[in-house]
């Protein structure tokens, strides 16, 4: 092949096939299966409806290296007051010097790598399950190319006692990483995990995460995901989750920053008497772009599912939300609730709102709903009147719509912590 | 305490007051009254400082400050109180937040410290007490899903939280059922003291059974047009503003 031959694509690629893994049989076997269906994909174009509003010119055209594993000081990105099981993962690799695990019995928790190394039973059953051809190239690129993450995986019957929370940093200028977790909640276990994005420092660093969650009977998981990277620099992230019986998943997303960010959070509800929650806030600033689009499949009878994402957008930021629920023929007695609400700050920025439902069922209850508009100027005027500043009343306005958005985070100090930044955004 | 000369507002370029002229002193309630479209309600909004309301001339002194200069938010601080006639609904901002926010504000206007937690609980149980009000009501989000006449009673609620010089009522009875207007008049009256005055804006006399006033006045037309004590009122009730609009149109 000639380089006047050579695709975004192949350039794209050129940067990581470098990498190289020392793997068992059973993993690389997976890698070269997923480059099977890579070599079939082609990046999303304007045309393609699922990346209709976000163009992906940005991280494409970009030259990148691959990043190095290195240390960083994480105290500022702990939560305060938050006693929890914290691991570090810089540029796409476990960082075991900086991370800090209480051994618990029941609990596995260690590096993406090390769990695959032992063959662990719980690795070999549920890695790349859920993420194998689904046609979403940036999802093959990471089954082909991820390096390093965290692995969970939560024993039968068992109660994590701490929470988990995992530092995903980015450092470096132009730095391409790929990393990966997994989260095994087994029959009626129960887990809790935060997961920090941050970068460091540098900028046009591009993130391709994924997170895989299979979610056993009985079993209750709760991913809190924070995104806060305040310098031009762009994140796909992935989760793949599968639920089954009597299972309950809860996701909050809270985006604070972001000059591209792209969520795709896709939930199968196989069984039935499910709960699943998904929760997000984004908060846009400058020229932020922020998409998030999820999907719940619910597949069996008798689940429910609540979706609330909000967004506030100020300067020249965007938005997107496209919510899609499925209500499979078999999921009768289903109950789906979708909301989205937005508030535009200026008149530059703005937002594509997209909710979905397709039933195929004729004995459900769903509903959804999207509103975007401004700041109530009656509502802002009638504090006025009380005696409150007009930037006092829009604080107070715009801190009680972000902070309801996130009301299902049952980590008090994540809470906390998460409504201090909001505070900080709008001071 | 109040001094409104010959004020003339007007919204998107059409004048809806043309020369108002009142006094108000402390102690005293005065009712302005008249027909819809008299100008009632553009003149509160006039005197809290909605912003879509041009004044073209005339002068409003509040307690030798001049009102019209002021920011809604300061006049609010100097004592203006405006019970809204349509209170609006703020989900997410809980009641007495905002009230401990707004009571604060005050208070640092006029250098003192804030309000201690104590105090204004002690605040908010008597207070929602004179009105009646149920006290979960008033840690619930800002009037969301209240009903009318829980609206209208959290207004007086917040009237008597902030401690007003001059409180406006715009048509504080609108959609009240008996009961309901009887409590939010007694609140008023609780309220009165010989050191505020109360102007209560009414398109019915049936609440000046309640709020008795000093002064009635007739708003017709964007001036008022007439004067008098509480039997003004009556005379009102009783023969419609008819009468008065012909006096008004002959001269």
């Amino acid at each position: 092949m000639t380089t006047a031959e050579l695709t975004k694509k192949d350039i794209f690629l050129e940067t990581l096939s470098t990498l190289d893994f020392n793997e068992t049989e059973h993993f690389l076997a997976l890698r070269k299966n997923a480059m099977k269906e890579l070599e079939s994909l082609e990046f999303p174009t304007s045309k393609t409806e699922y990346w209709k509003y976000t163009r992906v010119g940005k991280i494409i055209n970009n030259k990148y290296e691959l990043g190095i594993s290195k240390e960083v000081d994480v105290q500022p990105y702990l939560i305060e007051n938050l006693d929890a099981n914290i691991l570090v993962v810089v540029n796409g690799f476990y960082q075991a010097s900086l991370s800090k695990i209480d051994s618990e019995s029941g609990i596995t928790i260690t590096s993406l790598s090390y769990a695959k190394k032992q063959e662990l039973e719980g690795v070999k059953t549920h890695f790349n399950q859920f993420t194998q051809d689904k046609s979403e190239i940036f999802l093959a690129i990471n089954n082909v190319y991820h390096t390093d993450g965290i692995y969970i995986e939560v024993e039968k019957n068992t109660q994590s006692t701490k929470p988990i929370h995992i530092i995903n940093i980015t450092t470096g200028d132009n730095i391409l990483s790929q990393s990966r977790n997994l989260v095994v909640a087994n029959v009626g276990s129960e887990v809790k995990v935060i997961e920090s994005f941050i970068n460091e420092e540098g900028s046009a660093n591009f993130l391709n995460h994924v997170s895989e969650f299979f979610v056993a009977e009985n079993a209750k998981v709760e991913y809190n995901k924070i995104q806060d990277k305040k310098e031009n620099n762009y994140s796909v992230t992935t989760e793949q989750v599968y639920q089954e019986a009597n299972s309950n998943f809860t996701i909050n997303t809270a985006t604070f920053n972001g000059a591209l960010v792209r969520n795709n959070l896709n939930i199968e509800v196989d069984a039935s008497n499910c709960e699943t929650n998904l929760s997000g806030l984004y908060l846009g600033q400058n020229k932020d772009h922020i998409d998030n689009h999820t999907v719940v499949d619910h597949k069996k009878p008798h689940c429910n599912s609540n979706e609330v994402y909000k967004g506030v957008l100020d300067d020249e930021s965007t938005g997107v939300f496209n919510g899609k629920v499925y209500v499979r023929q078999d999921a009768q007695i289903t109950n789906a609730f979708q909301q989205n609400n937005n508030i535009l700050l200026t008149d530059n920025a703005s937002v594509n709102s997209k909710p979905e439902l397709e039933i195929y069922a004729d004995d459900v209850k769903c509903s959804h709903g999207s509103t975007t508009g401004q700041i109530d100027e009656e509502a802002i005027f009638y504090l006025q009147s009380r005696g409150i500043s007009k930037r006092g009343a829009m604080k107070l306005m715009i801190n009680a719509f972000a902070k309801d958005a996130l009301e299902r985070i049952s980590i008090e100090p994540l809470q906390e912590y998460i409504d201090q930044k909001i505070e900080e955004r709008f001071a | 305490m109040l001094s409104i000369k010959n004020l003339h507002a007007s919204i998107d370029d059409k004048e809806i007051l043309k020369g108002i002229d009142l006094e108000i002193k402390a102690g005293e309630v005065h009712a302005i009254m008249g027909p819809n479209g008299s100008g009632k309600s553009t003149l509160s909004s006039v005197l809290a400082g909605r912003e879509e309301y041009e004044v073209t001339s005339g002068t409003v002194d509040f307690d030798g400050k001049d009102l019209l200069d002021m920011s809604p938010e300061d006049r609010a601080k100097e004592g203006l109180f405006l019970a809204f006639q349509y209170p609006v609904e703020i989900p997410g901002v809980s009641n007495v937040n905002f009230l401990k926010t707004a009571i604060n504000e005050k208070r640092a206007h006029f250098n003192q410290e804030p309000v201690s937690a104590k105090d204004f609980l002690a605040m908010v149980k008597e207070k929602s007490a004179l009105v009646e009000l149920d006290s979960k009501l008033a840690s619930r989000s800002v009037n969301e899903g209240f009903s009318g006449g829980e609206k209208k009673r959290n207004e007086i609620f917040q009237m008597a939280m902030l401690e007003p010089k001059l409180s406006i009522l715009d048509e504080t009875d609108s959609g009240l059922d008996i009961d309901a207007l009887r409590i939010v008049a007694n609140g008023v009256n609780k309220l009165k003291s010989p050191n505020n005055a109360t102007v209560v804006i009414t398109h019915y006399q049936r609440l000046l059974d309640y709020i008795v006033p000093d002064y009635v006045h007739v708003l017709y037309n964007g001036k008022i047009v007439k004067s008098g004590t509480k039997e003004l009122a009556l005379e009102l009730e009783e023969k419609g503003y008819d009468w008065i609009k012909q006096e008004v149109d002959l001269a």
